[in-house]
């Protein structure tokens, strides 16, 4: 048996002529959480939704826990859960009718008020749906897709349309998954959530994978050069040629730096010389959108 | 769980929120009993001339509602209802787990038949208690379980097939009215179609399940010497909705259509 819970070779979609996915590879080993990060339009959800045979690829080689999932076989959605990007629950049933009602199209079955405790809706496992918020709606979604104790989760833009709040406690409750021993497959289109719940990452622009890695190296983003930042009293010369002023008019200067201790012993170096302090000093990293929008900037913009 | 048992579960959930919805069961409860109270209330003081022989219109109504009800249960109901769970992305949902495609449409139909089951009972005792429509015994009973089983059924299958054109949940009681409601009123329904009736709509009427079913039921549950009932009209019925299930079978589109 092999740890590999999807295999994806080059794999094609088109609608018409136009090529929404052009050709990529990917693989998603058990018990990580693999994210596929891209803006809008880029063919995550087609990705997705081939994965889970709503779509039917055009090109291309695909295994889902050893099946083909195109066939669409039962022993295949025995063991897989899916949360797709928009979906209704029935309105009038409560959480743990709802729960228990798609509980029994599986075989095996977590205990519902497992379930319910996973996601956090213990407070409102006798409300009806139509009473629910819409993060509660989603969390449902997600307890839905854990009823039937699936190998692997399909979570599809789990937190669009959150507010911060509501995306932390949902990130809580896919930490949760982790923990439970869930292969986790995610699209988002949110950088930080990539970062903070992805074991690997794949950036796909335009039909194309442009980048994969832990979300800490990607695309060499350990290499990159760090920035520095800090704000001077009005009036004080610039200290180093290096140093660029902010375009937007505050007093906040930045340097790029590839030799990060040399330039910031020269930089507070020079600011001890002259008397000076360097206000809100900062050193960081690119972030992880910064990578991502280097990558996908083209695309966006066209 | 073996298909038999997950239709019956499912039947189970249907019904809970089938009932806990006020719009689905008020118009699927109370509009076929209000309309035989109204139509009785206004037109029941009449005679409908029918075979030669004067019919009580009052009498006639309890037909023509129980006819109603198995429309408004398994046709408009039933298409209105799954094109809106359709449209909120449920049934995708359902595609999505390992519970068969047809046993949630099975489930689906039981639940619309059990309805009209009900309602016709609902209508029966209403007309044997106030407008003389004696419920018949033995074989016509017979006779009429089988037509509304039937008609249920037929109508339940060409409410699935509709879905497949309806665009989106709000275009749906539109087209849902606009296929049924001419056919209710060319059908006998709401009037009944004398001898006096013009010849198109004799004719056209004919040729669409609703008048079928009206003039089976009347057949079945007052028999002779008012009406005959044919088996020819259960049969058409049948083969509108073998006809719908084909179609839906093909055309039955389980992901909302944006």
């Amino acid at each position: 048996m092999s740890d590999r819970v999807v295999e994806v070779h080059d794999l094609r979609k088109n609608y018409g002529d136009v090529e929404a996915v052009r050709g990529i590879s990917f693989h998603v080993d058990h018990g990580e959480v693999f994210a596929m990060l891209g803006p809008n339009g880029a063919g995550k959800t087609t990705t997705t939704e081939i994965l889970e045979g709503y779509r039917i690829r055009s090109a291309g080689e695909v295994s889902v826990l050893g099946h083909d999932p195109a066939k669409r076989e039962r022993s295949l959605k025995e063991r897989v859960g899916i949360v797709l990007q928009s979906t209704g629950i029935d309105p009038f049933l409560t959480v743990t009718e709802t729960i228990e009602m798609y509980a029994g199209y599986y075989p095996s079955r977590r205990p519902t008020d497992e379930v319910i405790e996973v996601v956090g809706l213990a407070e409102k496992r006798d409300t009806r749906v139509n009473k629910l918020s819409g993060g509660q709606q989603r969390r449902l979604d997600v307890a839905i897709a854990l009823a039937g104790d699936p190998e692997l989760l399909f979570l599809d833009e789990p937190t669009t349309g959150f507010d911060p709040n509501a995306r932390r406690n949902a990130w809580e409750v896919v930490k949760n998954l982790i923990s439970i021993g869930k292969t986790v497959f995610l699209t988002t289109h949110f950088m930080d959530e990539a970062q903070y719940l992805a074991d690997r990452v794949v950036v796909i622009a335009g039909g194309l994978i442009v980048a994969e890695g832990p979300p800490a190296s990607i695309a060499g983003r350990e290499q990159m050069r760090t920035r520095i930042r800090f704000r001077l009293p009005n009036g004080a010369p610039d200290p180093d040629p290096r140093v660029r002023r902010l375009p937007d008019g505050t007093s906040e200067l930045q340097v790029e730096a590839n030799e990060t201790t040399k330039t910031v012993h020269d930089l507070t170096g020079w600011a001890v010389d002259h008397g000076f302090e360097l206000e809100a000093f900062e050193i960081t990293l690119p972030t992880l959108e910064d990578v991502y929008l280097q990558l996908t900037g083209a695309e966006v913009g066209t | 769980m073996n298909d038999v048992a997950l239709t019956a579960r499912q039947v189970r959930y249907t019904n809970r929120a089938f009932w806990r919805n006020p719009q689905a069961a008020f118009f699927t409860f109370a509009f076929p009993l209000m309309f035989l109270v109204i139509f009785t209330a206004l037109l029941g003081k009449g005679t409908v001339i029918l075979n030669g022989l004067p019919f009580n219109q009052s009498t006639y109504y309890v037909a023509g509602m129980s006819a109603f009800a198995i429309i408004t249960a398994c046709y408009t109901n039933l298409a209105i209802s799954v094109t809106f769970q359709r449209d909120a992305g449920i049934l995708k949902r359902t595609r999505g787990t390992p519970l068969p495609g047809y046993d949630y449409l099975a489930a689906r139909v039981t639940h619309a038949i059990l309805m009209a089951v009900i309602l016709v009972a609902i209508c029966s005792a209403f007309g044997a208690a106030f407008y003389d429509a004696t419920i018949p015994r033995g074989v016509p009973l017979l006779e009429t379980i089988v037509v509304v089983l039937v008609g249920a059924g037929s109508f339940a299958a060409l409410g699935l097939a509709l879905t497949s054109v309806i665009p989106n949940a709000d275009a749906a009681p539109a087209v849902v009215n606009a296929t049924i409601l001419p056919l209710l009123f060319i059908s006998g329904v709401f009037i009944p179609i004398g001898t006096d009736a013009p010849r198109w709509v004799d004719v056209l009427g004919r040729v669409f399940p609703v008048r079928h079913l009206v003039e089976a039921y009347l057949g079945a549950y007052y028999g002779k010497p008012f009406f005959d009932f044919s088996w020819t009209d259960v049969g058409v019925i049948a083969l509108w909705g073998i006809g719908g299930l084909l179609f839906a079978a093909r055309r039955f589109s389980w992901e909302p259509r944006r």
